[in-house]
């Protein structure tokens, strides 16, 4: 047989049939669906009378609309959602999860966070399935070697009702990372990092699988943040090679094979990697030895430099069409070309979201923190877990009283901050640092300037009061 | 999904290009949970700016007439899901955004491509002669004007059938479940998921 990768391996296994045109109809394994993107799907299947073909196969949650201020009261009850459109959307997949039978965290249990954060977290994510989610950031379960992208409403519904999608191949990319990551960096500047060297639009139209010893080296929160921002690179998913440390963090998850069953996909899982002489369509490495801790300064996240860089001047551009695109960036973001980024101050920061909630992260967040206090030009700083067991497993160290000692909000779990759906948002042209994954006008609120970071970037920024390298906070 | 082989109305003259999903569709209206309701919002972007949009004369046209790269912007459904709440059955531009364009033959509304010549030629004149798009010829007309156009077969039988893609797919059904009974990924038990 040919040499195939890792992603020709997962699409192979897939195919229900082949369609004249070259697409195939491809099955679908796992099906996360939340509040904003399944109403009319589900409105659909209602309406032409279809049912879920498999609702064990997917999993509701509810995350993008969910305040993260205190949802109960002194007795427990949950309080009621203020801004009416969001409690709408929030009962519709709490009345549809149940009327179409499908399994659900419902919101208020331990269990719920943002759909990228409960998927691994519960085991539903497997090496080797295809996952879908309405939702582009859905690349991010590719960390565990599954083949997983966003779709629109209308494939929502197409998979709810036949469990797969007609799709067209997508072209292989590499992105091999050799070396170690230097004092300090962290899965968040590497993938920065990879998007400011291939662009934004690097790996259109491509699946990339990261590989190489300093992919092998991240542990499973680290990946799924690389996976995350797949998207940002313009690719429609990510990709890394299950192992020993996907294996580790798998075993015993609730949603995962048990007994025997773990044993048998655990062999199969095995044979996913890509074989040796499988060729990619395209092939990028990187030395991680050369990458600094990351930050952007523009509204691109390929808009991304060292922290001890300066913004960069539109003109030392050589593309004209990325000349004035850098040039309105910085007319958004209130920068002048040449200023070193460690001198920007920043009003906000943000530890959350799909790309950076996980325990590790926050863990990371804390470290840098210490005993120290957020700086007083800060005028709110928020920590919000990727789901309530982050957020338990998170109290259980108490890294909640690091957060709030030095000044931090302790929020409850949800998307948050990211693209300012719910209440959470930066107030016209202030400057947040986020862990977030858009940079994009806007993204955080009407007028809100956006930088990208890791974790332990945010909490130096944090403490400094602007964009601040973490090394000289943690030497 | 019904299907459609010729739509004949009125043609609001709207003509200009790069209309994003924003002018269709502002996203404060992302909130919504029926597909339905939205066309009273649609274009807002474009009201008192003196197009075509405002003409009372185009109330409740079914046809647009735009410039080129249709409806770029955003992945969101709910510029298509607007436009045909708004009584939209099919939209004529030199060209579309991609994802709009699947978004539109998703929800079955019918985006002809023709040259700008041809755009340009029925932007003239239109208020109260009626346009004809003909799937089943491939042409539009206007009196003795008449222009042919392309569009992918598959398209074009499933917009002409009625057909969405989830009945194509479920013709598969026999593949599925076979599929399904020797599925990799579903050879093993799954647990619960922890809710508590
Ligand atoms: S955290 Fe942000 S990117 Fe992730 S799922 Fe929520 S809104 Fe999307």
């Amino acid at each position: 047989m040919t040499a195939r990768t890792l992603y020709e391996k997962i699409w192979d296994a897939h195919v229900v049939a082949r369609q004249g045109d070259g697409t195939c109809l491809i099955y679908i394994d796992r099906h996360l669906v939340h509040e904003v993107t399944s109403p009319q799907a589900f409105e659909g299947l209602r309406a032409a009378g279809r049912r879920v073909r498999r609702p064990d196969l997917t999993l509701a949650v509810a995350d993008h609309n969910v305040p993260t201020t205190r949802r109960t009261d002194a007795n427990g009850d949950r309080l009621p959602v203020a801004d009416p459109a969001s409690a709408a959307q929030l009962a519709a997949l709490d009345a549809n999860a149940r009327a179409f039978g499908v399994r659900y965290i419902p919101d208020g249990a331990v269990a719920q966070g943002i759909v990228h954060v409960v998927g691994p977290e519960q085991g539903f994510t497997l090496p080797g399935t295809t996952v879908v989610c309405g939702d582009s950031h859905t690349a991010a379960h590719g960390a565990l070697g599954a083949l997983a992208f966003g779709i629109g409403t209308s494939e929502v519904e197409h998979v709810l009702a036949t469990q797969t999608l007609r799709l067209a191949p997508s072209k292989t990319m590499e992105v091999r990372v050799d070396g170690a990551l230097g004092f300090g960096v962290s899965a968040k500047d590497l993938i920065l990092a990879i998007i400011g060297r291939i662009g934004a639009a690097g790996g259109n139209g491509h699946v990339i699988e990261y590989r190489g010893e300093a992919i092998r080296a991240l542990g499973m929160e680290g990946r799924l943040t690389i996976a995350n921002m797949s998207i940002e690179a313009g690719a429609r998913s990510g990709l890394i090679a299950p192992d020993e440390t996907t294996f580790a963090y798998l075993k015993g998850r609730p949603m995962a094979p048990a007994g025997d069953d773990w044993d048998r996909a655990v062999a199969w899982w095995r044979t996913l990697a890509t074989d040796d002489g499988a060729r990619f369509d395209k092939s990028v490495t990187i030395d991680a030895a050369t990458i600094a801790p990351t930050v952007t300064w523009g509204t691109s996240p390929e808009d991304t430099a060292p922290i001890d860089g300066v913004v960069p001047d539109p003109d030392s551009f050589a593309d004209p069409a990325k000349r004035v695109a850098a040039a309105q960036s910085l007319a958004y973001m209130g920068l002048a070309p040449g200023t070193p980024l460690r001198d920007v101050a920043i009003e906000h920061v943000f530890i959350g979201s799909c790309t950076n909630s996980r325990i590790e992260d926050l863990r990371a967040a804390a470290a840098v923190i210490g005993q120290r206090r957020v700086h007083g030009g800060i005028k709110q700083a928020l920590v919000v877990p990727g789901s309530g067991l982050v957020k338990r497993q998170a109290e259980a160290e108490g890294l909640d009283r690091i957060f709030t000692d030095a000044g931090f909000e302790w929020r409850e779990p949800g998307c948050s901050m990211c693209l300012a759906m719910n209440p959470d948002k930066v107030p016209p042209g202030e400057r947040c640092a986020s862990t977030s994954n858009r940079n994009f006008m806007g993204r955080q609120g009407p007028g809100a300037r956006t930088h990208l970071l890791s974790p332990a970037m945010a909490a130096a920024a944090a403490i400094e009061g602007r964009l601040a390298d973490v090394r000289e906070l943690i030497a | 999904m019904k299907g459609v082989v010729r739509i004949t109305g009125r043609a609001c003259p709207l003509g200009l290009a790069n209309v994003d999903t924003d002018m269709i569709i502002a996203a404060d209206h992302l909130k919504t949970t029926v597909r339905t309701g939205l066309g009273a919002h649609a274009f807002a972007a474009l009201k008192g700016k003196g197009t075509a949009i405002d003409d009372v004369a185009y109330a409740g046209a079914p046809i647009l007439i735009a410039g080129a790269n249709f409806g770029c912007g955003s992945s969101r459904e709910h510029a298509v899901w607007a436009m045909m709440d708004r009584g939209i059955a099919a939209v004529i531009a030199p060209g579309y955004s991609d994802i709009f364009a699947g978004n539109a033959f998703k929800n079955g509304l019918v985006a002809v491509e023709l040259p700008q010549a041809a755009v340009d030629a029925l932007m003239v004149g239109a208020p109260d002669a009626d346009i004809t798009i003909d799937l089943e010829t491939m042409t539009v007309t206007r009196g003795n004007l008449s222009f042919d156009f392309t569009l992918d077969p598959f398209r074009r039988q499933c917009l002409m059938e009625g057909l969405d893609e989830i009945a194509i797919a479920l013709r598969e059904d026999a593949a599925i479940g076979d599929y399904e009974s020797h599925a990799p990924t579903l050879g093993w038990s799954m647990g619960r998921a922890f809710t508590g």
